[in-house]
């Protein structure tokens, strides 16, 4: 294992390591403060996503009409919205229908991109140059627009955004595997199963994908974060989760009217949990893809 | 290089071809009746029945893409369902105002994250290349309306540096015009400024730790001869691709900032057509944003093209 | 026997003081907050206008010998102690404009890859114009001592040649063109890290006798940096041992490579396929154990751990550098029993028992392989005739362009060859592509590749590895399949505790035996051997040789040994085939194509390689470089650059057939084979 060692040009020298086995890359990335932090952000609302309806102080859906646009106090430390709801409890409680949603969404697109990628990659033909059309088709347009698309014309609900967005990540996840897989069929070890006779689907799924999970594994995290990222942004359009369910984006495009008369804590406080809850997911991100390219 | 370019073109076309279908399936396969949707469930069988008809909608399918597809061809883009008149002057006008925004939101972007990524790449690992590094991506990753909202809140109504809404109104100066565009042009630029930062720096880390950097650095160069000679002209290659990539962001920005400030852009068309369920709108705006992006991917390719020597020229001599 | 300092040595005879003198140097670098030494108390001497040469294997150090010259060590690394001094001036207390113009106008490098040290987006013209720029000329005098300099390093047409960018240069081209950058500013020290390498044969004997000439004409010293002990004996004076970070032997080249004293040069000479060595003649020596890791544990001889004549006071103290003669010196106590230093390896080689009757078991008809890329046709394979008979070795031969690879990729079916094409395995047709093929046939031919990291799936255990084929190929399971595979196992000296193992978690060594034994579990009757070597260090190439020669022995397999080092195609082949441009220039038994009369190509080859026992023979120039496969010249393709073409004319527009011009031995070439003996001498390598 020879590991060049050196951030800086020329970095000549080849330095004989340990050995580095699977659990040490997992645990380099864990040690990274990045990751701590990323995934503490993460924890904090996937337990808000999960226990909300226990830790929240008040019912989010409780309007009380006599206590709208309240300044944060020390009853609603948050403040309360036009409906008078507590915007803390429908902060918290918010956490859930993004953090359903959107790892649906990538973990479908995920699996359906990596088998076409594979096949695109390796088997390469007709499948290829087909897909391969269809994805750049497809990145021609800006995601949050094709979602918009297809969201109205089916109407929005959770199923429907969870598919959409699924099967819009499938072919752009099915190129970067695609490249990956390409990569791969440089090397030798591919003609050596050839010789042995297996049959593709066997070279696809046993040789080729243990290689290229580090680039879906980089790949499910960048997408999640699109994914927050549009799915945020379709509920402020009003496609995206239906009132009266504690959106952060929903909630963002019902108060943000009332800015100009200056109830700021409506809107800046679901905009602080998307954009915690997004900067939590690429700091992962990012960390993994640190330790994978040393 | 010419037969490069043509294949390119033709894959290109091909690429809109598909487009269209998607438009059209999603539009009009998708969303079930027209005549029902715009009517609304209340209305009698038979009034939904004449609209369709009136509108083409109850003939065959292929019939329908056909028209649609020919009309396009000929410049027509179809009906607008809400306004019973034609497509393209909506179209036309909200594209000349978006352009107006994307392009300021791009001359800014482009110079600052260029620079940006060279220094972060200059300084890796080091505090200037941490910070650009991290505020690149977490303002790449904040949605529009977001940091949209925060500015407004900051610049637009405690500070009152900027107007808040981007309309300057008819017949205002262009100096006015682009007073009223800079705070929608802020969320643009930052979630563009994450992707394009992070090529520059990628690009020019690769150049740093190429073997024709290190010849040049101990034929005897100075520093900033090698960087401003040799790396940059390398670095920066592959970032005009993901430049032309961004256009696809912007355009999807300019969805919600459009909204945000109520600018009468291409992007709000859309959506007031998405509200509306006007079809032919929608169809048409989604259609047209597909073509600007792949003119300038493609406009992109021709630029690495001609910049790239490997690529320019033919192989050994 | 005294011990003293290298530096108190009298360097050889010089006018104005040496160009390089390196005192103690210690470098360290800095890995995962501990500091690991890579240089040890290196001390050595370069005169005015001498070749000094810089040998070892991967892990000595040698490259950063050179980084640490021209103060390009990475930032974790730095000269922890001792002395540089180039020309007098020391580059460690120089300031930031001082050490440019050191770079400038002092030291010049050149590197492995030519392709890669040239700047792709800018003109081959404009970087070497800089190189004068930099020493104060104008734009236009710059390009038009550019210009020259490349006529110089032999460039025909180098207006031509100014204006290209280098991806358009091929790699001979490409390397000359650094060198004349590298001695445009006409430089003290010309430092050169595997220049040649990556070049084939016949170019790369061109570039190092320009640079040869070079050297005289300039008056510049040279550090020559290698791994190849046979390029170093051809180009330096003096030469300098290295191993694990410490300069273990240095003297005069001829009589380091002759008389080597210290063990782990010695070992390292035995480990070479030396004077016409061959397979009958005995095994190969073998160096035991592993290189250090970097950082080792710092007392007593660096070496010791795998030396077999090792005594206490060598695990004790380091030994210094013992001054042997005023030309020589070597650290260790027991210099003067080097040379009788005990085998690693028995002698005696078990050989294939050899059938009587040559019976062909693989034979290629009219095999040819067009590859359409971009347009352009490449001819890879012309027509090719050859036989494979049972329990040989046939080594084939060429460079690159040759078709060599092609041939053992259309011969394993991992390549469709043309129409017309007929590959036979005992007579019975084999299907074009693998995936055709029943079981038996793929049982049947197997392959060693280049390079272990490719080789092997990277995200497997070695026993997932070689258990494999065991139930693909010979379909076994359970219990059988256990058994089978730990008689593998032991076979190629790996062991047990490997087979959990992942492959990146091997040493290049151990991977290639892992590589064999996947190819050996299906019980293969052919086993193709493509450079399974050349990614190797010296000292474990020779054990897997070995491996490779006992395991012939034991299963009776034939090998197709593909190989560009000529010194172990000859050390293992029964049969040699030269190829050039996809067409067999010449087949027969290898004592006789290596010996005149042979084809000029061939003849052309040998001289071309370097030999480590200074044997000099007439060196057949070749002009010009390999030709592309897209446009073959007409008639003998050799043409070109043939230096015994026929006046007639009729290479130039009849290609030649492949005839036998004595028993078993073919050639294609117009010249009639007395008057090639005539020509050729009795020459050839001895």
């Amino acid at each position: 294992m020879i590991d060049s060692t050196a951030a800086a040009p020329g970095a000549a020298i080849a330095v004989v390591r340990a050995p580095r086995g699977e659990l040490t890359t997992w645990r380099l990335i864990l040690r990274r403060p990045t990751f701590i932090a990323g995934a503490l952000i993460l924890a904090f609302w996937i337990i808000c996503a999960l226990f909300g309806n226990t830790i929240a102080p008040d019912n989010p859906l409780a309007q009380q009409l006599l206590a709208t646009n309240n300044a944060p106090s020390h009853a609603h430390l948050f403040g309360t919205d036009q409906l008078g709801r507590d915007v803390l409890s429908r902060v918290i409680v918010g956490a859930r229908s993004i953090l359903t949603i959107t790892p649906l969404a990538t973990l479908i697109g995920v699996v359906v991109g990596t088998a076409l990628g594979l096949v695109m990659g390796y088997l390469g033909g007709v499948v290829d140059i087909v897909v391969g059309r269809v994805v750049e088709a497809v990145l021609a347009l800006p995601l949050v627009i094709v979602a918009l698309l297809f969201v109205v014309a089916l109407g929005p609900s959770a199923p429907v955004i969870i598919v959409v967005i699924g099967f819009i990540f499938a072919p752009l996840i099915a190129r970067t595997v695609r490249s990956a897989v390409l990569v791969e069929s440089q090397l030798d070890y591919l003609s050596s199963a050839r010789l042995l006779g297996e049959k593709p689907a066997h070279i696809m799924f046993v040789e080729i994908l243990p290689n290229v999970l580090p680039a879906v594994l980089v790949e499910l995290t960048v997408r999640l974060g699109y994914a927050i990222f549009t799915v945020a942004t379709l509920s402020f359009l009003g496609y995206g989760v239906q009132p009266p369910t504690p959106d952060w984006g929903a909630d963002i495009a019902a108060n943000y009217v009332v800015l100009g008369a200056g109830y700021w804590w409506e809107t800046l406080f679901p905009a602080l949990a998307i954009a915690s809850l997004v900067i939590g997911v690429n700091l992962v991100t990012d960390s993994i893809e640190q330790v994978l390219a040393s | 290089m010419t037969t490069y370019l043509l294949r390119r073109l033709g894959l290109a076309v091909i690429t809109l071809w598909i487009l269209s279908m998607i438009v059209f399936f999603a539009g009009q396969v998708l969303p079930g009746d027209p005549g029902r949707a715009v009517l609304g469930p209340l209305a009698a069988q038979s009034a939904v029945q004449a609209l369709d008809h009136q509108l083409g909608v109850d003939r065959p399918l292929l019939t329908q893409y056909a028209s649609w597809i020919g009309g396009l061809l000929h410049g027509n883009m179809g009906t607008s369902y809400t306004f019973r008149t034609p497509v393209e002057p909506f179209i036309s006008a909200a594209l000349v105002n978006s352009a107006k925004l994307g392009g300021l939101a791009f001359v800014v972007v482009v110079p600052l994250s260029i620079i940006g990524g060279v220094i972060a790449a200059l300084n890796v690992g080091r505090l200037p290349d941490r910070v650009i590094s991290v505020t690149g991506l977490s303002a790449a990753t904040v949605p529009e309306f977001v940091s949209g909202i925060v500015v407004i809140v900051i610049f637009g109504v405690e500070l009152k540096w900027f107007p808040v809404s981007a309309s300057a109104g008819t017949g205002a100066s262009a100096l006015s015009q682009l007073d009223h565009l800079i705070l929608p042009a802020i969320p643009l630029v930052f979630v563009l400024f994450g992707y394009i930062a992070r090529m520059a720096r990628a690009g020019t880390i690769e150049a740093l730790e190429s073997d024709y950097a290190r010849t040049a650095t101990l034929k005897g160069l100075k520093r900033s001869v090698v960087i401003r000679r040799h790396i940059l002209r390398n670095s920066l290659l592959p970032t005009i691709t993901v430049i032309a990539t961004q256009t696809g962001y912007l355009i999807g920005g300019l969805v919600v900032v459009e909204t945000l400030f109520n600018y009468q852009g291409i992007g709000l068309l859309i959506f007031h057509a998405a509200q509306d369920k006007d079809f032919p709108m929608l169809e048409a705006g989604v259609l047209t944003i597909g073509v600007v992006y792949m003119v300038a991917t493609l406009i992109a390719d021709l630029l690495y093209t001609l910049l790239n020597p490997r690529l320019r020229l033919g192989g050994t001599g | 026997m005294t011990s003293v300092d290298a530096t108190t040595m009298p360097g050889p005879a010089d006018a104005a003081g040496p160009a390089l003198t390196v005192e103690h140097m210690e470098v360290t670098y800095r890995v995962r907050g501990r500091d690991r030494l890579a240089l040890r108390d290196v001390s050595f001497r370069i005169g005015r206008n001498e070749s000094y040469g810089l040998v070892g294997e991967s892990g000595s150090g040698k490259s950063t010998v050179a980084l640490a010259l021209t103060r390009y060590l990475p930032r974790n690394g730095r000269v922890s102690a001792g002395s540089i001094r180039i020309n007098g001036q020391d580059p460690l207390a120089m300031g930031t404009a001082a050490l440019r113009g050191l770079r400038a106008r002092t030291v010049s490098m050149v590197y492995q890859e030519p392709g890669r040290a040239l700047n792709p987006s800018i003109r081959v013209g404009r970087q070497i114009a800089e190189v004068y720029e930099i020493a104060g000329l104008d734009r236009h005098s710059a390009l038009e001592r550019s210009e020259a300099m490349l006529r110089k390093v032999q460039i025909s047409d180098p207006g031509r040649v100014m204006e290209r960018y280098p991806h358009q240069l091929s790699g001979g081209m490409a390397q000359r063109a650094v060198i004349a950058m590298a001695l445009a500013a006409e430089p003290s020290l010309l430092i050169l890290d595997e220049p040649t390498t990556a070049l084939d044969a016949t170019v790369e004997a061109e570039v190092l006798d320009l640079v040869a000439a070079l050297r005289a004409e300039f008056d510049t010293s040279v550090l020559f940096i290698s791994h190849n002990l046979a390029v170093i004996a051809k180009m330096c004076d003096r030469v300098g041992v290295l191993y694990a970070g410490e300069l273990v032997e240095e003297g005069i080249a001829r009589e380091v490579f002759d008389q080597p004293r210290h063990p782990y040069t010695v070992g390292l000479l035995r480990c070479i396929p030396r004077r016409g060595q061959r397979k009958d003649h005995g095994r190969l020596d073998t160096i035991p154990g592993f290189l250090p890791q970097p950082g080792h544990s710092l007392t007593g001889c660096v070496f010791a751990p795998r030396c077999p004549i090792a005594e206490d006071r060598c695990r004790a103290a380091a030994p210094p550098a013992f001054v042997i003669s005023p030309t020589r010196s070597s650290r260790c106590y027991l210099h003067e029993q080097a040379s009788d230093l005990p085998r690693n390896t028995p002698a005696d080689a078990a050989l294939p028992a050899r059938r009587e009757a040559a019976v062909p078991v693989v034979r290629l008809r009219s095999l040819s392989k067009t590859f359409d890329s971009r347009g352009e046709t490449l001819r890879a394979l012309v027509g090719v005739n050859l036989t494979l008979e049972q329990g040989e070795t046939l080594g084939l031969v060429g460079e690159s362009g040759s078709g060599k690879t092609t041939l053992a990729r259309a011969l394993l079916g991992l390549v469709t060859p043309d129409e017309g094409s007929a590959v036979e395995l005992d007579d019975q047709p084999l299907a074009a592509d693998a995936r055709h093929r029943p079981r038996q046939q793929l049982k049947a031919l197997q392959i060693v590749f280049q390079n272990p990291d490719s080789a092997l799936n990277r995200r497997h255990t070695v026993r997932y590895l070689i258990s494999r084929p065991l139930t693909r190929l010979a379909g076994l399971s359970g219990a059988r399949l256990r058994e089978r595979l730990s008689d593998l196992v032991r076979s190629v000296r790996l062991e047990e505790r490997h087979l959990a193992l992942r492959p990146s978690q091997l040493s290049g060594g151990l991977k290639q035996r892992v590589a064999i034994a996947r190819a050996f579990a299906g019980g293969p009757r052919i086993v193709v051997c493509d450079e399974p070597t050349s990614a190797l260090d010296v000292s474990v190439q020779a054990a897997i040789l070995n491996l490779l020669v006992d395991l012939q022995a034991k299963e009776q397999v034939t090998y197709l040994f593909i190989s560009h080092d000529l010194g172990l195609v000859r050390y293992l082949s029964d049969r040699i085939a030269v190829l050039y441009l996809g067409r067999v220039m010449e087949l027969g038994p290898a004592e006789t194509v290596f010996a005149a009369p042979h084809h000029p190509y061939t003849e052309a080859l040998l001289s071309a390689v370097p030999s480590l026992d200074g044997l000099r023979t007439e060196r057949i120039r070749l002009t010009g470089e390999i030709p592309s496969a897209a446009s073959p010249p007409s008639g003998c393709v050799f043409h070109t650059r043939c230096p015994r073409r026929l006046p007639t004319g009729i290479c130039e527009s009849d290609e030649p057939p492949l005839l036998e011009v004595a028993p078993g031995h073919l050639m294609s070439c117009h010249i009639p084979i007395d008057d090639l003996r005539t020509l050729q001498g009795d020459g050839g390598v001895p």
